[in-house]
């Protein structure tokens, strides 16, 4: 049994009659250990699911699933009180701007303390110890000059560092991190997504990944889903996926990205948009951009269809030449 | 190598702000951009790559005219503008058009598509209102937008839409220059993919040179011509952009290359993550600003600044190119 376990998630926002489904039935499981990637574009879904998750969506937002389970223990059921215990301390969150998401009002040290007085306890002084000790194992140069800083006196990196360190204070078994080196530096991004790396590995812990960077995936992960308008639309092994990508939405991100191009040739790329609340399609929510799409896409939805290579969610999925198969 | 066939040249170009510190302390002096030298001809792409704070910013706002140099040359069709009067400046900005990163921002919320894009013309030209209205409509199909559009105001388009409208605007005057600062840095990436490709074909039709502001390396390289690579304020090497590619000579631009993460296996092996962070612009290290973070810095490169020289078919600062390239 996987670590967490997400089965059929379902995040609706608005009017209980006409309700804008913003997740629509994801599954998805990561083990510990394990590194998952979770891409798709804006207003894919990725990021509300990750926060349905942690139980961030609030009231009106309605989250509903088959089963929502962390380590056993089944987080659908659980009280506040109990989620509270198990959220921050098991699995911990990075967001994607480090500048917004610390409290410019107190020092870093103090927040970072703050985890750890609701989750771990200790004396004022074992806490502090810890803090530097945190602050070191994220590569901040000398800790004890940077603990009593403000954030606004630290770079971006050096934020995004605090926040890891933050979200690793109690020793996560699943760490979700949601873009997190968009919002920095070339140079920067390459020294996080290390540091991530480095922790992931010798904490052993489950991460989540949460990007719209396909080459950050291709670097980190080892499973990949893809999400389109907040569905599940194809899963499986990083290297294969990549490969051969089996839905026409997987390939046709892989085909847009410059890195595939030679000098100066035209991209290829979707027509059109992600459809927003108003504009779903019927059928097959790719099909007003699909290439391949038939009357079939543009009448009944596909269902997303496991196999031992992964799931692809589409009638005609694509062979290994990128030609589509009935 | 300023002929007729360059439509731009800047010719060792300098933006320095003062900064007060506060009361009775000296002002502080920040060289935004110290000695930015190049020659750009029209259908060519020169790109501009760098992180935050390398100056990549300040120097749009001194190729558009709208801030004049501390010290240089600005040429335009072979006229100098660094030094031109207000007016004559005023005249030259129409050559020179601009594209911002965020086509949410830049863009009027109570204005329809229509009147942000005429606007450009009842400022510069003395069209009257039909011809304006022909010249929008033209320009509009040239970019992929509907004709109805020309009554919808911004928040009704998605993103790309916008970058769109935004590219729209800045083809009104017929500029012979488009400066793009990441014009689809904000975007997704299958979108990115149309508004690039809508950028060369544009380039390819109308002829216009662009200086293509951009940290996403990937993007660079499939649309530039030339590459110019900056460190805080300074240019670390230039030149064309297969040759920079291919064999980086400066380590900096190494360290880019290296850094910017892949989806081929081959381009990862190897790679060196570099340390440290960009120190501040305020109070640069001595000699070559990038020694605190090179790994092969010495004495020298701690004591003497390197100035960009010739090696190799494109210009360098670095005292160890020979060691090293």
């Amino acid at each position: 049994m996987a670590m967490l376990e997400i089965d059929r998630l379902t995040v609706e926002f608005g009017r209980e009659e006409a309700p804008f489904r913003a997740v629509d039935g994801v599954s998805l499981s990561v083990d510990r250990g394990e590194v998952v990637g979770i891409v798709g574009e804006s207003g894919s879904g990725k990021s509300v699911t990750s926060l349905a998750l942690m139980g961030l969506i609030d009231y009106p937002g309605r989250v509903r699933a088959e089963r929502l389970r962390f380590d056993g223990q089944d987080l659908l059921a659980a009280s506040d009180r109990q989620r509270r215990r198990i959220v921050g301390k098991d699995i911990a969150m990075i967001f994607q701007d480090p500048m917004t998401s610390l409290n410019p009002c107190y020092t870093v040290g103090f927040q970072i303390m703050e985890a750890l007085a609701v989750h771990a306890g200790g004396s004022r002084a074992e806490r502090r110890t810890r803090t530097l000790e945190l602050l070191e194992q994220v590569g901040i140069p000398d800790p004890a000059s940077r603990i009593d800083a403000y954030p606004h006196q630290l770079s971006g990196g050096m934020s995004q560092r605090v926040m890891i360190a933050m979200a690793i204070a109690c020793n996560p078994s699943l760490l979700i991190a949601d873009e997190p080196t968009t919002a920095l530096d070339v140079t920067i991004q390459a020294q996080i997504m290390d540091l991530l790396r480095e922790l992931q590995t010798r904490n052993r812990m489950g991460l989540m990944l949460i990007t719209h960077d396909l080459a950050v995936v291709a670097e980190s992960c080892q499973r990949i889903v893809v999400m389109y308008a907040g569905q599940v639309v194809e899963t499986g092994a990083v290297e294969a996926v990549f490969a051969a990508p089996r839905h026409p939405y997987t390939a046709a991100l892989l085909a847009s990205l410059p890195e595939h191009g030679s000098y100066k040739s035209r991209l290829a790329s979707l027509p059109g948009v992600v459809p927003g609340q108003y504009d779903r399609p019927r059928g097959c929510l790719l099909n007003p951009r699909c290439p391949h799409a038939t009357e079939r896409c543009r009448a009944e939805a596909p269902q997303l269809r496991s196999d031992d290579r992964g799931g692809v969610r589409c009638h005609t999925p694509l062979a290994a030449d990128g030609r589509p198969t009935p | 190598m300023s002929g007729p066939e360059a439509v731009m040249e800047a010719q060792d170009l300098r933006r320095y702000y003062e900064l007060s510190r506060g009361w009775l302390a000296p002002k502080a002096t920040v060289k935004a951009l110290d000695g930015v030298s190049f020659t750009l001809a029209p259908h060519r792409t020169l790109a501009v790559v760098g992180e935050s704070g390398c100056g990549k910013s300040t120097l749009a706002r001194q190729l558009t005219l709208i801030e004049p140099p501390s010290s240089g040359a600005l040429r335009l069709n072979g006229r100098d503008y660094a030094t031109a009067s207000e007016a004559e400046r005023r005249r030259a900005r129409r050559q020179v058009q601009i594209i911002f990163q965020n086509p949410y921002g830049s863009l009027n919320p109570r204005k329809k598509i229509g009147a942000i894009l005429a606007e450009p013309l009842a400022i510069n030209t003395d069209l009257g209102s039909v011809e304006r209205e022909a010249r929008v409509r033209e320009v509009m199909a040239k970019v992929g937008l509907r004709p109805e559009h020309y009554m919808r105001y911004p928040h009704m388009f998605s993103g790309g839409q916008r970058q769109r409208v935004a590219i729209a605007r800045a083809l009104m005057l017929k500029p012979r220059v488009v400066v793009a600062d990441e014009p689809v840095s904000a975007l997704d990436v299958s979108i990115q993919a149309q508004v690039l490709n809508l950028l060369m074909d544009l380039q390819d039709e109308l002829g216009m040179a662009y200086v293509f502001i951009s940290h996403d390396l990937a993007v660079v390289r499939h649309i530039a011509d030339d590459v110019l690579v900056m460190y805080l304020g300074r240019p670390v090497e230039q030149g064309a952009s297969a040759e920079v590619f291919a064999r980086p000579l400066h380590p900096y631009t190494r360290a880019l290359l290296a850094a910017a993460p892949s989806l081929d296996p081959d381009r990862r092996a190897g790679r060196s993550v570099l340390r440290g962070e960009l120190p501040s612009p305020l109070n640069p290290p001595a000699g070559c600003a990038f020694h605190t973070r090179c790994p092969h810095a010495d004495g020298e490169c701690a004591a003497r600044r390197p100035e960009p020289r010739s090696y190799g078919g494109r210009e360098v600062a670095c005292h160890h190119v020979e060691r090293i390239g």
